[in-house]
This record gives structure tokens, sequence and C-alpha cells, in this order.
């Protein structure tokens, strides 16, 4: 007996025997009950605190301070606002001004990134040399060291308040900002803008029925061209017809020189363009990597099968080396948009008037208001991240590639 | 037999004709310059247009920062202009490095003790001894030398940076138990005043302070904290043991030697050494910079570990947790955390309770990057394949043994690159702590802007040259470091 017992293997451990809490399941839900119990508490832990030093300081949570009066100008509005504005409206304004600042830096970022990740491919031994240089410099210093680089040593090399620098058709540039030309809308102004809208309708028009032409009857049609053709007649046909009808359709006015320096125009504040520079020229050498990655991703097998079936290179290009290169490239380029979007809350340290710097910075100081303001402010921008998340599962799942 | 004349083969070579050189247009320095830069007339343009851009880059850099650059001098009078009060030609315009150079030793300890820097330098020789054989992958005692970075660099870095001799108040389970037993109306009812005086006598007694030598002063009220701890997680896990059946010494094994090395570690940061001690205030300079961005890195590992773990996890409501955790952190930016971290920290804990700014900003950093490392150790774990998941289970290994003895090491050693990224981008974000009023190593630069004895028109100019060298130089090497990781780990992955 005793042999054969040496032979049975046990169960679970050592001497006790069997126990519930060796079940995998019973442990996980042990486990998972802990945690919670754990997390919760700890929250009810940091929330009773916060209650009680807010009771003693004498303030009182709400979101009622939003309807306050701010009482503090800012320089850059795109909506209207004063000094006796809310600080619901300092939040509007900050946030516009986030976007603002995202969203030109994302176009900039990105013609830059590809001309720089396309160069770094290139043949040509100086050029993708110093798209090398220019990737390893940018990437490898921080940020914010090069928005203060932009900030106070090159944009402070420009010309003083009174005097200017005239660039010609593109207005007047000096220490105050960059004075450029603001269109003024003739009257008829609208005409233009439907005529465009229209040609763009056309243009979706067009493109959907040469697919369908291909797929039947397998003949191409040089939907870019077309488009182009559209939009430009259309332009140039409304444009003409407003002239006639109405007069000049669109005047441009020009900032003038006075004695206290550039006016007229519409003026770029110096923060918004250091800014604005740092933030593009730091994401597109993220994005120059992003490019080459993807070009690099695409088998050199790709285009010598397109080649034998008779492609030739601009098809090739545009058929099957981008498509192709796109799915890999534009992950990752989101995750850089999103960058940008947030790093643009280093305006604060430079005092362009962003989200981070009015509402979480001014305001908060003013009011007091810690617990409401960076509670807000966080809730912005993890929508602004939520919502481009949710933009890229769909997207990877339409360009997922469907295997059978 | 045929005639042999017929075939007479003498008009054959019987050696081949040397090769003919190569046209000349096609070697040498002509021919890659034809090949590399003028080979059709738009890459002639390209050549031009990359000549240009380096041509309005480069000069103009040089002549500031070598050429035109002032290398000696006593205060500002030596980098401004006649007009602006100094001995130079007017429209000079370059670099003023004595300026630099005098403010050097400030951009690396900030206003740390003239005479206390010498513990900064050994802490920077001592982090430097430990790191070196760790990034060189064929450098032998990588055990010990994970425990020396671990376990006892920090404590001594902690020890000469602050000074030591900290001293532990009561954090107060014990106070607090006793508390509670003498204001519950049962013991009230039913032990009568004299229970109660005696437990106020024990509170009083804890209250006091134990005098070791001269060097080491304890607080009763800790060391009963201490045993307490100890005593409750050594009931709890021999439950845990007897319940599951595993062996009850090897836990309490565990505990102790878990227990007595956090003891030896908190006496040795309790004892004096004689150091003087040194504020968090005063710290600066590269010092931060480099404080935040270590202790930010190994904070995150294994908090980063445990959320990848998480994430990956079987269990709902934990991979719940950690996704919420990770996405919120990953989805809002650095600086706000860091006001959060600043402002809305001190509110969060119980009244008394408060932490230096330091600190804070270190709470806010780690946990920052912990998201970010867990998203990077997230990818080495699935990049293990799922052979080795089964193989771990199939032999018998419960979770923690398999994750620590066959998952982590691979999934780890895939994903070094991405912890060095991880590092290169928490060291340039560490800047961000200038905008709540930390000195790093920017921040100093900056601050020494207001002093007049250097101010003048190119200071700043020049101080961010300076960092943009440093800055490049830290980041570029780590860079390299990762690209050579990567190059190694590599090998043999390929197809």
């Amino acid at each position: 007996m005793a042999v054969q017992d040496a032979g049975v293997p046990r169960l679970a451990g050592g001497g006790s025997g069997f126990s519930v809490l060796n079940d995998q399941r019973v442990r996980g839900v042990l486990f998972q009950v802990l945690l919670v119990i754990g997390v919760v508490s700890f929250a009810w832990w940091l929330i009773s605190n916060t209650a009680a030093n807010l009771r003693d300081q004498g303030i009182e949570f709400g979101f009622g301070i939003l309807w306050n009066t701010a009482g503090f100008s800012i320089n850059q509005t795109l909506i209207e606002y004063q000094e006796n504005s809310t600080y619901g409206r300092v939040y509007i304004v900050g946030l516009l001004n986030t976007l603002l600042v995202a969203a030109l830096g994302v176009v900039l970022a990105t013609v830059l990134g590809f001309i720089v990740g396309i160069a770094r491919l290139s043949n040509n031994w100086i050029i993708a040399r110093a798209a090398t240089v220019y990737i390893e410099v940018l990437r490898n210093l921080p940020l914010l060291l090069q928005i203060f680089i932009w900030y106070f040593a090159v944009l402070r090399l420009l010309p003083a308040k009174r005097e200017a620098l005239d660039m010609g058709p593109f207005g007047l540039l000096n220490i105050a900002g960059w004075y450029a030309p603001s269109p003024v809308l003739g009257e008829g102004f609208w005409l233009v803008v439907v005529a465009l809208l229209l040609a763009i309708l056309g243009c979706f028009a067009i493109s959907s029925w040469a697919r369908k032409r291909l797929a039947a009857t397998g003949q191409p049609f040089p939907v870019f061209l077309a488009s182009v053709g559209l939009i430009v007649a259309a332009l140039v046909v409304s444009l003409i017809l407003v002239a006639l009808i109405w007069g000049k359709p669109l005047t441009l006015e020009y900032p003038t020189l006075g004695n206290f320096g550039p006016r007229g125009g519409a003026r770029l504040f110096p923060e918004l363009m250091g800014l604005l520079l740092a933030l593009s020229t730091y994401t597109a050498s993220f994005i120059a990597e992003i490019v080459r990655a993807g070009i690099l991703a695409v088998s050199k097998g790709q285009t010598e099968a397109s080649y034998s079936l008779g492609l030739r290179s601009g098809p090739t290009l545009r058929l099957v080396i981008i498509p192709q290169a796109m799915r890999v490239i534009i992950p990752p380029l989101t995750s850089q948009y999103l960058n940008l979007t947030k790093n643009s809350s280093l305006a604060v340290a430079i005092a362009y008037p962003d989200l981070v710097s009015v509402f979480a910075g001014t305001a908060l100081n003013q009011t007091g208001r810690a617990v409401e303001f960076i509670l807000i402010t966080m809730a912005t921008y993890l929508m602004i991240s939520l919502i481009t998340s949710l933009f890229m599962n769909w997207y990877n799942a339409r360009m997922a590639l469907v295997e059978r | 037999m045929a005639d042999t004349s017929a075939t007479d083969l003498s008009y054959v070579r019987t050696e081949m004709e040397p090769d003919a050189p190569r046209p000349r247009h096609d070697t040498g320095i002509v021919g890659w310059l034809r090949q590399n830069l003028f080979s059709s007339w738009t890459n002639t343009l390209l050549t031009l247009l990359g000549a240009w851009v380096i041509w309005i880059v480069v000069p103009p850099l040089i002549q500031f920062a070598l050429i035109d650059a002032v290398w000696t001098g006593e205060n500002r009078q030596a980098c401004t202009t006649i007009a602006q009060g100094g001995v130079l030609p007017d429209g000079w315009f370059g670099a003023c490095w004595p300026y630099v150079g005098d403010y050097f030793a400030q951009f690396v300890y900030g206003r740390y003790p003239f005479d206390a820097r010498w513990r900064v330098d050994i802490v920077f020789v001592l982090f430097a001894i430990g790191l070196i054989p760790m990034l060189i992958p064929s450098a032998p005692f990588k055990r010990e030398n994970i425990i020396y970075m671990a376990v006892i660099f920090p404590v001594a870095a902690l020890l000469l940076l602050t000074g030591g001799h900290f001293y532990y108040g009561d954090f107060g389970p014990t106070d607090l138990l006793l508390e509670s037993l003498r204001n519950s109306e049962w013991v009230q009812h039913n032990l009568g005043a004299e229970f109660l005086a005696t437990v106020r006598s024990v509170q009083l007694f804890l209250a006091k302070d134990v005098q070791i030598g001269d060097a080491l002063r304890l607080n009763h009220g800790f060391l009963a904290d201490f045993a307490l701890v100890t005593v409750v997680a050594s009931l709890l896990a021999s439950a845990w043991a007897l319940s599951t059946g595993s062996s009850v010494v090897g836990m309490l094994r565990v505990i102790a030697i878990t227990m007595g090395g956090i003891a030896v570690l908190l006496l040795v940061l309790a004892y004096d050494f004689g150091l003087s001690h040194v504020e968090t205030d005063v710290w600066g300079g590269l010092l931060v910079t480099l404080v935040i961005a270590v202790t930010g890195i190994a904070a995150s590992l294994p908090l980063g570990i445990l959320l990848a773990l998480g994430r990956r996890s079987n269990m709902p409501i934990v991979r719940a947790v950690c996704v919420a955790f990770i996405e919120f952190w990953r989805g809002v930016p650095l600086i706000t955390v860091l006001f959060m971290s600043s402002v809305m920290l001190p509110l969060f804990l119980p009244e008394g309770v408060t932490f230096d700014k330091l600190l804070r900003a270190l709470i806010g950093v780690a946990l920052f990057s912990a998201a970010y490392m867990a998203e990077v150790v997230r990818g080495g774990l699935q990049a293990i394949s799922k052979g080795q998941y089964e193989g771990a289970d199939a032999v018998g290994l419960t979770y923690w043994q398999k994750t620590r003895l066959i998952i982590l090491p691979q999934a780890l050693t895939l994903v070094i690159p991405g912890i060095v990224n991880t590092f290169i981008g928490l060291f340039k974000d560490t800047t961000l702590v200038l905008i709540i009023g930390l000195f790093d190593f920017l921040g100093q630069m900056q601050s020494s802007f207001t002093d007049p004895t250097w101010a003048s028109p190119v200071q700043a100019t020049t101080a961010y040259l300076f960092a943009a060298i440093v800055y490049w130089v830290f980041c570029f090497a780590m860079s390299r470091y990762s690209i050579f990781t990567e190059r190694r780990l590599s090998t043999g992955h390929k197809h």
C-alpha cells in the first residue's frame, strides 16, 4: 500500500490537501473583490480628504464658478471676449486657441514631415544627409527648449516694435508679430463660396462615377486632373461673374508702417508664431521617421510585381506603394497629431493663451479653485484623446488587411 | 584521325584580356559626385537647394558660437557692445561663453550648498559605476548589478543628497487603534477608568523617542507600528499558507526577509552620519533633471510591468482598472499632471501631511510615465509566442512563477529599446517642471537671466545654445544605445 501511495501524485500543494483557494477561478474572484475594495476605499479616502481640506479653506466645490466674471484680458481671442466675460467663456477662448494652434501645427508638421521623410530616402547625398541631421537634432532636444529658442532667441532677432521687415506680398514682420494682409470680402463673395462647395461635391460625384466605370468596363479616368480642373473652373467663373455684377470680389488690406509700428492687416502674435514653429518642426521630425518607415515597409517585390504587370512608375506609386505605406503610416501619424495637441499645452511657458495657460493657469490662480479647473482641463484633453482613438479604431478596422 | 592543322586554335586567346578601367567620370570623387549629387537635372537642383539650406543655417551658427564668440571676461561688459555699455564694437553678435563658465556649477548643482557638493559628485559617480556595466551586455554580475541599482544606489543617493538622519514620526496604525479603543463605548463601560488610563499612558509612551547611541533616534510609536505591520502580515501569510496548503515556514521566511530588509534600510536612513541636512528647495540644475528622470523611470518600471500584466489579465475588473489608469494618464498632457500634483495633491492628503515640491512632481512624473511604460511592456508581452505561455502552463508553473521565470525575462529584454526611448522622452519632459517652479537644468538657466552681472542681449541665446548641446549629447547617446540594443536583439529574429 505504501508503495502505491508514493506513486500517486497529489492534486494540490503540500500536506493539508485541497482547498477552494487553490481554484484559479475562486482566486480570481477573490483578488478582484479585493482590488475593487482597495480602489474604492482609496478613492473614498482621497475624496473625503479633499472635501475636508476644501471645507477648512472655506471653498465650496461646484462648477457655478464658471459663470462668474473673469476680469482679465486675453490678447488673442477667436470669439468675442471682454474683461467682464465669464470663466466659462475663458474656457471656450482657451480651447479654441488650443485647437487653432493644433490644427495649424498638424498641417505644417505633416507637410514638413513628409518632405523631410521622403528627403531622407533620396538618392541625393546632400539632401538625405541634411534630412538625417534635421531629424536627429530636432528629435533629441526638449520641446520646451525649442519653444524658448524660437520665442526668446530667434524671434527676438526681428526688428523692434516701430520698425518692420517688409516681406512684400506677405506683409510686415517685427518683434510684435506678423502683420499679414487680411482679405476683405467684397459684395457677392458668397457666390464664390457656393461655387466652390458645388465644385467639391462635383469632385466626389466624378470619383464615384469613375470608380463604377472602372469596375464595369476597366477604363480608367483621370479623376485628379478632372477635379482640379473643375475646382479651378468654378473659382474662375464665379470670380468673373461676381466681378461683373458687383465689382471686386476680394481685396487684400495691406498693413502699413506708421509712426508707432505697423497698422492694419491681420496680426499673428509672436507667441503663436513661436509655438507653432516649435511644435511643427519638432513633430515633423517624428513624422519624417514614420513616413520613412512606412515607405520602407512596403517590400520591393510589390514594386517589381507591379512593373511586371505592366504598370508604369506613376500608377505603381499611386496604386500600389502609397496605399500600403499609408496603412503603416496613419496609426502612428495620428498619435503624433495627438502628441502635438497635448504638447501645445507648453504654450503656458511663453504665455500663448491656450486652454492650460488661461484656464488652468490665470483663471485658476485668480479663483484658487484648483479641483474644478484642473478636472475640466484634464477632461477636455481626455475627450480629444478618446475621440482620436475612436477614429483610429474605426480607421484600423476599415484598413485592416482582409485575409481570406 | 582528322588533320590536326585544321584544329589549330592558336588564334584563340589563352588568357583573358585585363578589365578596362571604369570610365573616368564613373570613378573617384567625380564619379561619386555624378552619382550622388548630379545624376540628373532634378538631382542637381536638389543638391543646390540642399547646399543653400546648409549655407543659411551652418555658417551663422559657427559665426555665433565660435568665431564671434567671447571666451573670457569678468562680467557683462565683456559681452556687450559699446552702445549697450560694454567693450565690443556695435553690431557684434556672438556667444558669451564666460557667462556659461561662471554659472556652470549652478547649472549642475543649482543652489546646493558649496561645502556639500562633493556629495552630489559621489552620487553621480555611484550612478555611473552602476549604470555603465549594466548597459554593456557582456559585462558579468548582472544580477548583483541590478540589486545595486535597485536597492543600494537609491538608498545611498537619498542619504547623500538629503543628508539622511530621517526621523519617522508615528505614522499611526497603533496609535489609531489605541485611540479608537479608548473612545469605544463598550470599553468605557466594561473595562473602567483604570484600563483607559493604562491605554493613555501607553499612548504617551509611544509618543516618546528612544535614543540609541548618539546618532540614532527612533520614535516608540514608529517601532510599534513596524512590529504591528510585521505581525499582521505574518498572520495573514500564515492563514493563506494554511488554507492553500503551501508551506507556512516558507511564507514566514519571505516576510522576515522583506521586513528585515526594510528595517535595515530605514535604520540606515535614520542614522546620523554627520551629513548636513539639505532641503530639496535648493536642489537644482542637472541634479534635479537627473533625479526626476531616473526616479521617474525607476518608479515607473515596476508599476508599468504590473499595469501591463493587468491589462492582459483574464480578470475583467483588473483589466478594466488597468486600461482606465493607462488611458487616463496617456490622454492628458504632462503639464496638467504637474499642475495637478502641485496644486491638487496637497488637497488629496489628510491635514498636516505635506510633501515637498520635488516629491510632488516626482509622484506626478512617475504615474505619468508608468502609463507609457505599461504600453511598452505590453508590446513585449505580446511579442512572445503563445508557445512560451502554454509551455509554462504545461509544466505546471503558477501564474507568478510563469511570469517571473519565463515571460518577463524574455519580454523585458525585447523591450529594452522601448524602455530607453521612454527614458529619452522622460528626460526631455523633465524640462516641464520649470513651469511649476522647480529649477531643473533649463529652469536654472532661465533663473540665471535675472542676474544683472551677465545681463546682455546675447545671454539667452548663449544659454539656450549650451542647453541644446547638453540635452542633445545626452539624448543622442541614449538613442544610439537604443538602436545598438535593437540591432543586437534583432539578429536571428529577422527573416
